[in-house]
């Protein structure tokens, strides 16, 4: 393979873990831009969509692609239910208080995980892809499937923008966001604001979740990563902001995969270093640079 | 229209408003003036169910409202233009009107009946609320109130920090709101505005109406003003 396919190779995979990254991390930005929740068990709602996946494969049968389907549909609704139901039993109960919401999120973490653990067991639960086709790029085959998963990133996220900025309950979700006490003047209901957004929160990680799958397999363990990836995201990028969000979710995705795949190729002598860890290390250093030098975010507002 | 009848309300522990009392008829302007932290925001955003009332009755039109949800407060026909004017004020002054408009399901027709009140907000319609002049701002807090269509308008110092010009054009907004038959809850700090357009003055002192008074009879020098403003 020569070095430009390399880096073509590198560059395709960083895309898809950053389409899948920007997805789950535009879920937790939402909820804490317009809730003001850090949302703890976002990486579950992750976890649970993946499981989902699963459990729409395994039991409807059929060829891949229909349960593909019905799972991308079904995991969200299901996981977006469960958020608004703990939305509703738990966070509005606490005022949304920031310190009680981030440990009742703690508590749902491990209710949500260990729930999955006797319901799906501890073994990794394999997803086939909906299609299996091989397309030869300069110098490499690459899964068709992959670039499907860029492609639906991509879709989902202009809709939520565009739901966001021209319709209405876009524009009622922004009131909330800027001053709840007057938008309940208005006669917005924020409860239910409230309880939509995070169902939508954590139905966008269960999309990625279901998206990513057929790659990765789902396990009751696997809501950790998404999380800090998420997190690192939205503090890079800045809470609440959706291009930020992008923005960071393309330089995680990269990093995580150009450096494992494209640097030992380049500099062979120093191979051994070039590991994902490295990377999940760089990342967190950008995190921390981040966090001392422009707490806001690359492209977020400073606020009051 | 809007009677409030031995209202008990505050902050947790800290009761602000004991027993307020007072009623306010269609086409009339009733001013609440008292010294600052009596309690006169506390007593508006009791009124939309944004502040725990106690005791006492909130009625519009012989419906109570002191139990309703605050989100469902503003569909029994009330406008709220909150001190301060609090703004979307990232949204622009489209999306502020839009959000006055949803509010009880009114329409383009409506929008032009406030655009037409204020043009200088037909030409800032895509401009962001937050980079508005002050007076655009409150003309722009008003006009979103005036979305509902109200029945009752609750205006909190509407006229601070304004400059002369713009509390004329304020003034003149809210009598001719007036000749249309709103009910309009007045707070005002300064004697003159509050004489020039309201038909009668609560003075609040300890969380009461400490005295009512028509203003026909009043001039700036009147003792009341003294009494419980300290101007
Ligand atoms: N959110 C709050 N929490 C606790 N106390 C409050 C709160 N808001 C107001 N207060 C207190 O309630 C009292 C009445 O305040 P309020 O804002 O109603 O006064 P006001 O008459 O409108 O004053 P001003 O003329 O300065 O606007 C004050 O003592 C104030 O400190
Ligand atoms: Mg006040």
């Amino acid at each position: 393979m020569s070095l430009g396919s390399i880096f073509l190779l590198a560059l395709l995979e960083g895309l898809v873990s950053a389409s899948v990254l920007a997805l789950t991390a535009s879920g937790l930005s939402l909820v804490f831009g317009i809730m003001r929740v850090v949302n703890v068990a976002h990486g579950e709602f992750f976890m649970l969509g993946a499981v989902i996946a699963w459990f729409v494969s395994h039991w409807v049968g059929g060829p891949p692609a229909v349960a593909f389907v019905l799972a991308l549909g079904v995991a969200p609704l299901v996981v977006g239910g469960i958020a608004a139901l703990a939305d509703t039993l738990v966070l509005k109960r606490l005022n949304y208080e920031p310190e009680a919401t981030i440990v009742a999120t703690i508590g749902l973490l491990y209710i949500l995980q260990q729930g999955a653990l006797s319901l799906f067991g501890p073994n990794a639960l394999p997803v086939p892809a909906p299609f299996d086709l091989r397309l030869q790029l300069i110098g490499f085959g690459y899964s068709g499937y992959k670039l499907a998963v860029i492609a639906a990133a991509v879709v989902i996220l202009l809709s939520l923008w565009l739901i966001l900025t021209h319709t209405r309950i876009g524009l009622v979700m922004r009131a909330t966001q800027i001053d709840r006490n007057t938008a309940r003047a208005f006669g917005i209901n924020v409860d239910r604001v409230y309880a939509m957004v995070f169902a939508m929160g954590a139905g966008l990680a269960a999309i990625a979740a279901v998206l990513i799958v057929p790659i990765q397999q789902a396990h009751y363990l696997m809501g950790a990563d998404p999380l800090l990836l998420s997190f690192s995201v939205v503090i890079i990028g800045g809470l609440g902001s959706l291009r930020g969000t992008v923005v960071a979710a393309l330089l995680i995705g990269m990093v995580d995969q150009v450096i494992p795949i494209f640097l030992p190729v380049v500099l062979p002598d120093y191979g051994a270093y070039f590991t994902p860890t490295l990377a999940k290390i760089l990342a967190t250093l950008v995190v921390a640079l981040v966090l001392v030098f422009r707490p806001q975010g690359l492209f977020g507002k400073r606020h009051a | 229209m809007l009677r409030l009848e031995g209202i008990e309300a505050g902050y947790g522990a800290v009761q602000v408003l004991r027993g307020l009392s007072f009623a306010v008829e269609p086409g009339e302007v009733l001013c609440l003036m008292g010294r600052n932290g009596v309690g006169k925001t506390t007593a508006l955003r009791a009124i939309m169910g944004q502040v725990p009332v106690s005791a006492g009755a909130i009625l519009v039109d012989g419906v109570a409202v002191q139990d309703l949800a605050a989100h469902d407060v503003p569909k029994e026909g009330i406008g709220y233009v909150p001190q301060g004017r609090r703004l979307f004020g990232d949204l622009t002054v489209a999306e502020n009107i839009e959000i006055g408009l949803m509010t009880r399901g009114r329409d383009a027709r409506v929008r032009e009946k406030v655009l037409t009140i204020f043009p200088r907000l037909r030409e800032r319609l895509g401009q962001i609320s937050r980079t508005l002049s002050g007076g655009e701002q409150q003309m722009l807090a008003i006009a979103r109130a005036l979305c509902l269509e109200p029945k009752v308008l609750l205006l909190d110092e509407p006229t601070e920090g304004l400059q002369p010009s713009m509390i004329a054009l304020i003034r003149d907004t809210v009598v001719a709101l007036k000749e249309t038959g709103v009910a309009t809850i007045l707070v005002e700090q300064r004697v003159d505005a509050a004489l020039s357009v309201a038909d009668r003055i609560a003075f609040i002192s300890g969380g009461q109406v400490a005295e009512t008074v028509d203003t026909g009879g009043m001039t700036e020098q009147s003792p009341q003003f003294a009494a419980y403003v300290g101007v």
